[in-house]
């Protein structure tokens, strides 16, 4: 793949892990560990695929953070798409939210017991479908971080355009910057400096984790997806640590803009409004989730239906929300490759392809793969 | 989920949708999310939609620098800053 695979293989590799090597030397007279928080799902995935926690100078540690819309999704939201599945709607979906258990059961489950759930590559699926059967109600199951949210919010606006009045959304927006001020609140966690997703940053812009760096003298270097992009992004936290300095440095400029994508932010800006949001794992955070404004409520799922979402109930001894905010390794949860593993998972942590802990499971279990 | 992958441009329709090449695979891609699409732009494809171009001054001179070092590290591996 072009601008892919020459981030992926590249003699570059080893001087920048002697690069990483030398600044961790240069750290080693810090006391304590050195904890860098990598908020993003996908980098959690790249880290474990490409071994890269292995590269890292002794004391320096990469903890994953609540970066996967999918785990930090609530039981009771599936419960809600499951419930409107039974009263006969076509549930359309990203393909990672179908194991997610619920309560009491998932929309995989659901779907084999009849019910008509939709796997969609593109939220413009969803309007296909509607258009195709109109006496048939299609909701999409709105989930997401800042990437994902103008693709999905766009539906509105196709949907009001081409009058197709039998879709509507199920909103469980999250916006990243709240998620890292609970991380920095917890006094169970001590976190140095943030490895900052990419594609998010590609829609926000460098601007939202100034107040990280400014005020809280976190580092905070966005970075892309690729090992060498991860190894060169570490290599630039590592080094600001170094030298004492605290800046939001963009190292991922081929695709994320220092202000971001302004278009996406007005079409995010134009439906939606924020409010407050459930995480699993963290709980209700202020202001770090969006929802539909008053004027598209007919496009609103819970108000069309007359649902309210729920927290729901999770699985007993699950210990996705601690792995979500970083306070505990996958393999220190005792459900772990246990009774949950990416065949049947009790957690969303396992379900998520980006989660930790099929992440985990999948590269770094002793005697995997 | 927040997975994108850069794809280029081949066909930009009269309702604002793309065609998109990926490794000789056509897709289609929305192009509402982003300024002035051409083709020939390389963009950053997310869930169906382009949510920016690829800069690819930026990607071709982080390439050239990631050369740089490797060909410094070859010749002097231990004096590499």
């Amino acid at each position: 793949m072009k601008y892919v695979d020459e981030f992926r293989a590249s003699p570059a590799a080893a001087p920048l892990r002697a690069r990483l090597g030398r600044l961790g030397e240069a750290l080693s007279a810090r006391p304590g560990t050195v904890n860098i928080m990598e908020i993003c799902g996908s980098h959690t995935m790249a880290a474990a695929r490409y071994g890269l926690r292995d590269l890292l100078p002794p004391r320096v540690r990469l903890i994953s953070g609540p970066g996967c819309p999918v785990c930090v999704t609530p039981p009771g939201y599936v419960d809600a798409a499951i419930e409107l599945a039974g009263r006969g709607v076509t549930i359309a979906t990203f393909g990672d939210m179908l194991q997610v258990p619920g309560s009491s059961s998932s929309l995989a489950q659901a779907r084999a017991a009849g019910a008509r759930i939709e796997v969609c590559y593109s939220p413009r699926r969803a309007l296909e479908l509607a258009a195709a059967e109109p006496a048939r109600e299609v909701v999409f199951l709105a989930i997401g971080f800042e990437t994902t949210i103008a693709p999905v919010a766009s539906l509105v606006d196709l949907a009001a355009r081409e009058r197709v009045a039998n879709l509507s959304l199920l909103v469980s927006f999250k916006l990243v910057p709240p998620a890292l001020r609970a991380v920095l609140a917890d006094p169970d966690l001590s976190i140095d400096a943030f490895l900052c997703p990419g594609h998010v940053s590609a829609i926000t812009g460098t601007a939202v984790y100034e107040p990280f760096a400014r005020d809280r003298g976190k580092p905070c270097v966005i970075a892309g997806f690729e090992p060498l992009d991860i190894l060169f992004g570490l290599c630039g936290i590592l080094a600001q640590l170094a030298e004492g300095r605290a800046a939001v440095e963009n190292l991922y400029r081929r695709a994320a803009r220092d202000a971001g994508n302004p278009i996406a932010r007005a079409v995010m800006e134009r439906f939606l409004r924020p409010a407050a949001a459930y995480w699993r794992g963290i709980g209700v955070l202020p202001e770090s989730g969006l929802v539909l404004r008053d004027e598209f409520a007919a496009y609103d799922a819970e108000k069309r239906f007359g649902l309210k979402v729920g927290a729901g109930r999770e699985y007993p001894g699950c210990m996705c929300g601690d792995v979500i905010k970083g306070k505990r390794l996958p393999a220190q949860c005792p459900l772990f490759a246990k009774r949950c593993t990416p065949a049947d998972p009790v957690g969303p942590c396992m379900v998520s392809a980006e989660g930790s802990c099929a992440a985990s499971y999948k590269y770094e279990r002793k005697g995997g793969r | 989920m927040c997975l994108a992958i850069p794809m280029r441009i081949d066909e930009i329709r009269a309702d604002g949708t793309g065609v998109a090449d990926l490794d000789g695979v056509a897709r289609e891609v929305a192009l509402s999310l982003i300024a002035d699409p051409r083709v020939g732009d390389y963009v950053i494809v997310h869930a169906g939609y382009a949510i920016e171009k690829l800069d690819r001054q930026e990607a071709d001179e982080r390439l050239a620098l990631f050369r740089e070092i490797a060909a410094a590290w070859e010749a002097r591996p231990h004096e590499v800053r």
